[in-house]
């Protein structure tokens, strides 16, 4: 995909993305960091089919997603983890994970149902499968979230920041969670975070953008073997790529400072 | 009542399922806890000897003739009632009964209009850009303003009074479902999105659940506006109703039966009002556990 992306509130011109060009393999989980407002969520939004491209194309599979003048179509085949969680919170968990190959009338009630309790029930989570998720923790919910999402096999998994809002002993579970879901299933994921600790830890190649206008600054190819855990952290290796990711990172994180203090003065 | 209730959502995390009816005694019994119960009571007693005091007793000036709680209750549970209304006189049922009758048609005339209008207005933009305009020009109008209009419309008393009951409930549901709707966060929207759901679907089961809350809100108001309206138009034109009784015992000067039939008023709006919260907490168990413990 290339993409550009340009905002236009109030007749002034806010160039959100330039010519954001980058490929994501197959079962690769790529992960793009960058400071606030770069264009992140921007990028993920076009993916999702939430919102429209200015300029540039993408392409899934081989096959245009949208355009400058074509929104993508939200649908089962790209599903996003939000960043605050959208569980719907009038169902229970096993309502939740059935409710996508139900309406879209992939499965019939009682095979959903067998489905979603196996699945969540090899995610850890068989204990709370008729609990709403107002009654369980903030983890758990996660965790549901990313087995409804599994549920329905997308070819790609678009992660907006989920743990941001999590403290960081919470975080940690969540990371190996994920990174077991990934080893299992190998799915494409799209990651997007300002931690990045998180993205070298979780990902196998990460884009480092840069601020508005987002661009891609640095791609790092973590070449840290898998599966990995907690002592993967203490590394060499990854104290390395960290050193290389901060050095790129912090450029920007300044420069979107100092842009901030301008706006603000 | 929160903090008490704290320690027992650790026996909710598992598979256990709660009936409605063991949260409801379980929340009477907190209720019983707190002092609640006996401030209310304290309050009714020294509003009661206040009302007392100054019609009966002291009876000051503006108060000296208005009826007395002794005399008011005297009445009501007399068997031999002096103004023929009392709990063992058929009339009083008959009124109480065409009453609610009366509210129960306009309420439920009201709720199948109301609810659906709501939900397309807060669902489909253009929908609502039609029709907002038309809803917030007639929802501020009084219901009296109505009075000449319903009679021209409608055959009888009935049918006027019924219609103009209905009317001012219409526009409370109305604006408090659409109102729900808009009230639901984006992400819900896109999430469904993402799972691949069809319009039906949106509507069914995002748009109606998620605006529940603010529905039963918009209920519960309707309901209180529904009694409102409906006391208003029996003391217009009516044969029967307690509004009727109301407007028809001061022009007989039949004091007590005044007082009498208000506090039925009151007592039935609370019990309708309650009556909706239940069905309000057994629709919408999420709510309910999320907020009760």
């Amino acid at each position: 995909m290339n993409v550009t992306k340009i905002y236009d509130p109030d007749g002034a011109n806010v160039l959100a993305l330039d010519d954001c060009c980058m490929e994501i393999q197959a079962g690769e989980f790529c992960v793009m960091v960058g400071p606030s407002g770069c264009g992140k969520t921007t990028l993920l939004n076009a993916i999702a089919g939430f919102h429209d491209i200015t300029s540039g194309e993408i392409h899934l599979d081989g096959e245009l997603l949208c355009s400058g003048t074509r929104m993508a179509d939200p649908g089962a085949d790209r599903i996003v983890v939000f960043q605050q969680g959208a569980l719907f919170p009038w169902y229970t968990v096993l309502e939740n994970a059935t409710y996508g190959p139900l309406v879209q009338g992939k499965m019939a009630k009682a095979e959903a149902r067998k489905a979603a309790e196996e699945l969540l029930g090899d995610m850890g989570l068989k204990g709370i499968l008729h609990n709403y998720p107002s009654e369980i923790s903030s983890g758990m919910r996660r965790r549901v979230e990313i087995a409804r999402a599994m549920m329905n096999d997308p070819k790609v998994l678009l992660m907006d920041e989920p743990y941001r809002a999590m403290d960081a002993l919470t975080k940690t579970v969540m990371h190996k969670h994920l990174l077991d879901v990934y080893d299992a299933t190998h799915k494409t994921i799209f990651f997007i975070t300002h931690d990045l600790e998180e993205a070298i830890f979780l990902g196998s190649r990460v884009y480092v953008m840069t601020t508005r206008p987002g661009r891609i600054k640095k791609v790092i190819d973590v070449d840290i073997p898998r599966p990995r855990d907690f002592r993967v952290l203490s590394s060499e290796r990854y104290l390395s790529l960290k050193g290389e990711a901060i050095e790129a990172v912090h450029e920007e994180a300044k420069r979107a400072f100092e842009a901030g203090e301008r706006e603000l003065a | 009542m929160q903090t008490a209730a704290m320690p027992k959502r650790q026996e909710f995390s598992g598979d256990a399922e709660i009936s409605s009816a063991s949260l409801f005694l379980y929340r009477i019994k907190l209720w019983l806890k707190s002092p609640r119960p006996y401030t209310m009571f304290t309050g009714l007693v020294l509003f009661g000897l206040f009302w007392w005091l100054s019609t009966e007793v002291l009876k000051l000036p503006r108060f000296e003739k208005l009826p007395g709680p002794v005399s008011v209750f005297r009445e009501w549970f007399s068997k031999n009632p002096a103004y023929g209304i009392s709990i063992y006189t058929p009339e009083y049922y008959e009124h109480i009964w065409k009453s609610v009758l009366r509210v129960i048609q306009a309420f439920g005339i009201a709720t199948l209009l109301g609810v659906p209008l709501g939900l397309f207005m807060g669902w489909r933009k253009t929908f609502k850009d039609y029709t907002f305009p038309i809803l917030e020009t007639l929802r501020p109008i009084p219901m009296l303003a109505w009075v000449p209009l319903a009679i021209l419309m409608w055959p009888g008393r009935e049918a006027a009074i019924i219609y103009l009951t209905c009317l001012s409930a219409f526009f409370a549901t109305t604006l408090n479902t659409l109102l729900g709707v808009e009230s639901i966060d984006e992400a819900y929207f896109r999430a469904a999105l993402c799972l691949g759901s069809k319009p039906r679907h949106i509507f069914f089961r995002i748009v109606f659940p998620g605006a529940l809350p603010f529905i039963f809100t918009g209920l519960q108001i309707s309901m209180g506006v529904a009694w409102f309206s409906l006391v208003a138009g029996e003391m217009l034109a009516g044969e029967y109703g307690l509004g009727y009784l109301i407007w028809n015992s001061f022009i007989l000067v039949q004091y007590p039966v005044i007082v009498i039939a208000m506090v039925t008023l009151g007592s039935i709006g609370w019990a309708s009002s309650a009556i909706i919260r239940f069905v309000g907490t057994l629709l919408m168990k999420w709510k309910a556990r999320e907020t009760a413990l």
